[in-house]
């Protein structure tokens, strides 16, 4: 039974995107009223300099990053599908999910989310961690706040407790055993669809208009 | 063709004297004939009604999400070291506190998606949206064809609003402010006296009367008994330039501004003839030395109105109140807050500059359903010893914000236009790090405790172990 809500029609590929992504229609109208809002002028997609206009996200130390992970390589424009694919990471792991070996894995698997914070890292995407990637995450994330030799020993001591075959990179296997204990409970976002309720709260400018329907 | 003049005629002179003398001639008197009232009553009616037919349509059609007003997103409002402390503790090695580890770019990996989805800032600059629809297009996002019945209710709205009400409210504002504009230049002309400043507030106030007429509005106050004073500064958050009518109906005050041209400047140098207003060159403004100057003697002088100031720098919609510029908080002076708050149900009042200029926005305000809004006058606060502007701007808006029910920002509004401060990620950065450092620096003064408690090693490099 599809929803006759004009919203979701003017989106392609809705039923595809809800199913590969996990997101109810509600998500995804919300979703596609937040990329609307941020593409302000209108032409479909987003660019870096969307992005960048949320305050709070130009004040985040690794914000950059974030916005490159929407981008693959090469791309300048993020589509409304990409950026609910991205979103997609975050959603909370499905407990009840059946196993089922033939199909693809969940995007917000646990492995897909560690791999998304992976990427994060591994800016030449070459599947390790350099020291130098490692170095570079930590000046964004510190800024000036510490020396250069205060930030090399501490990237070296990061290597030396994760990285188990000492070939002085991370690799994802590392990555993945040193954060095994994380509880990533700290990685998901849940869109509240909303109310049922309507609540129609209307101007108490006299006492006997005074109403509060909560339907 | 003759007898088509005459009718015309005929009607204009009727429409005319109606207006005059239902609802111009009340206005001014502040007298309410309570047209108003049941104007309100019959649209609150209507509302309920769409309200209710929209709720059972909406449950037939399934699953149509309504708006929430409190987010989208389920948030952990954690500080950031209680929320990489918590990423942290589950580690093996138990260095809760201290020492980097690779999950802490969870944290602002997750608080960055979080401001994709939603952040606190870019949606105060665009209206709020409503919990159900109110019958006006421009506020019908999500909410699709439900029953003939509705949408014939709300063609007919459409009809009331654009061909009755529309005209009316327009022909009541170029009267107000056409009044304005002679009657404070007549006043202007009379020479320095009691008179004469009588008879500028009665100038000011009559066609402010009417112009909120012209826009419908109904205006509540509250605690009147602690109404701005001559000599002191009103500060009051900001919606829109329909706030200066809003306030100016229950008092007189010395406005303070840009020179502009065109219309606004026509009525600018009208009004500062009959009684003394502050406005400045753009150049001057520039000086904030000067600008102090000016608004310190204007407050100094006890005979002239308070000034009406609006802290935040721009228009924000209504449902936050973002930082205060400390500016006005500095010359001394008592501060007379003042919240403002619209009821969004029956119309949208705050200006989105971005998106519409002054006219087009008051066209919008003309073909609203009405104006209806709560406006509170708090208590007046003076800067106290040992707290400087800042703070004292922080407490004048929080109080503002507590009374008007308002979120209590620290964003700049003046983030509309410009980027974020760099000084912000370093804010962000210093955070970060002292987490990081403190362990290290622990370790270390751990380790020159043991070298200087041995006493052969003389050459032991003695660090300061000043705080961080």
């Amino acid at each position: 039974m599809g929803s006759t809500n004009s919203t979701l029609l003017k989106i392609p590929n809705v039923e595809v995107l809800m199913q590969e992504t996990g997101f109810s229609p509600a998500h995804i109208i919300r979703l596609h009223d937040r990329f609307k809002a941020l593409d302000k002028e209108g032409r479909g997609h987003l660019c870096p300099h969307d992005f960048g206009a949320i305050k709070e996200l130009a004040m985040n130390p690794i914000g950059d990053r974030i916005i490159g992970a929407f981008f693959s390589p090469g791309k300048e424009t993020v589509d409304f599908h990409t950026f609910v694919k991205i979103l997609a990471h975050f959603r909370p792991v499905d407990k009840d999910r059946p196993k089922e070996p033939n199909s693809p894995e969940p995007i917000n698997s646990r492995s897909n989310k560690l791999k998304f914070a992976f990427q994060l890292y591994d800016q030449d995407k070459d599947g390790k961690i350099s020291r130098d990637e490692l170095l570079q995450v930590l000046r964004a994330m510190l800024g000036m706040q510490v020396t250069d030799e205060q930030l090399e020993s501490i990237a070296d001591r990061t290597i030396q407790e994760a990285d188990l075959d000492r070939d002085d990179t991370i690799s994802f296997e590392e990555f993945r055993k040193a954060c095994k204990h994380k509880r990533f409970t700290m990685f998901r976002f849940c869109i509240r669809p909303g109310e049922r309720k309507l609540m129609l709260t209307l101007c108490h400018w006299s006492s006997e208009l005074q109403d509060q329907h909560e339907l | 063709m003759e007898g088509a003049w005459e009718i015309a005629f005929v009607f204009f002179q009727v429409w005319l004297s109606i207006v005059v003398g239902l609802i111009m001639l009340p206005a001014m008197f502040g007298v309410s004939l309570g047209f108003t009232d049941i104007y309100i009553k019959v649209l609150v009616k209507t509302l309920e009604w769409a309200t209710l037919r929209i709720q059972r349509g909406q449950k037939e059609q399934a699953a149509l999400p309504s708006q929430s007003a409190n987010g989208i997103i389920e948030k952990d409002d954690g500080s950031m070291q209680e929320e990489i402390g918590e990423l942290r503790r589950s580690h093996p090695k138990n260095l809760a506190g201290g020492d980097f580890t690779l999950c802490d770019a969870f944290y602002f990996c997750k608080k960055g998606i979080e401001n994709i989805v939603e952040d606190q800032v870019t949606q105060r600059f665009t209206s709020e949206e409503l919990a159900s629809w109110n019958l006006l297009t421009r506020t019908n996002n999500n909410f699709c064809y439900i029953s003939l019945r509705l949408t014939i209710i709300w063609g007919l709205g459409v009809f009331i609003r654009y061909c009755i009400l529309l005209p009316l409210r327009i022909t009541l504002a170029v009267i107000g402010l056409s009044w304005l504009v002679i009657g404070t230049i007549l006043v202007g002309l009379l020479p320095s006296s009691n008179v004469k400043n009588w008879l500028s507030d009665l100038v000011h106030i009559t066609c402010y009367r009417i112009c909120a007429r012209g826009l419908s509005a109904t205006i509540r106050y509250h605690n009147k008994e602690n109404r701005p004073k001559k000599g002191g500064i009103c500060v009051a958050n900001h919606t829109s330039p329909i706030d200066i009518v809003i306030l100016a109906n229950d008092g007189c005050y010395a406005m303070v501004g840009q020179v502009h041209g065109g219309l606004m400047g026509v009525l600018q140098r009208s009004i500062v003839r009959s009684c003394p207003h502050v406005w400045f060159e753009r150049s001057e403004m520039k000086d904030r030395h000067a600008v102090a100057k000016r608004l310190k003697d204007h407050i100094a002088d006890k005979t002239k109105l308070p000034i009406l100031i609006f802290p935040e720098g721009t228009c924000i919609n209504n449902t936050s109140v973002m930082m205060f510029k400390k500016g006005s908080f500095e010359i001394g002076g008592t501060i007379y807050p003042v919240a403002i708050k619209y009821d969004p149900q029956f119309g949208d009042a705050f200006w989105n500059s971005a998106k519409y200029n002054m006219v087009s926005y008051l066209l919008r305000m003309m073909t609203s359903w009405a104006i209806v809004c709560n406006v509170w006058y708090l208590p007046p606060m003076t800067r106290q010893d040992g707290e400087d502007a800042v703070q004292f701007a922080n407490r004048v808006k929080s109080a503002i914000a507590h009374q008007g029910g308002l979120v209590d920002l620290s964003w700049d509004g003046g983030l509309k236009r410009e980027k974020v401060k760099e000084s912000l990620k370093e804010e962000q950065q210093k955070m970060y790090s002292s987490m990081i450092i403190g362990s290290d620096f622990n370790e270390a003064s751990l380790s020159l405790l043991l070298s200087v408690s041995s006493p052969d090693d003389p050459s032991a490099p003695v660090k300061g172990s000043g705080g961080l």
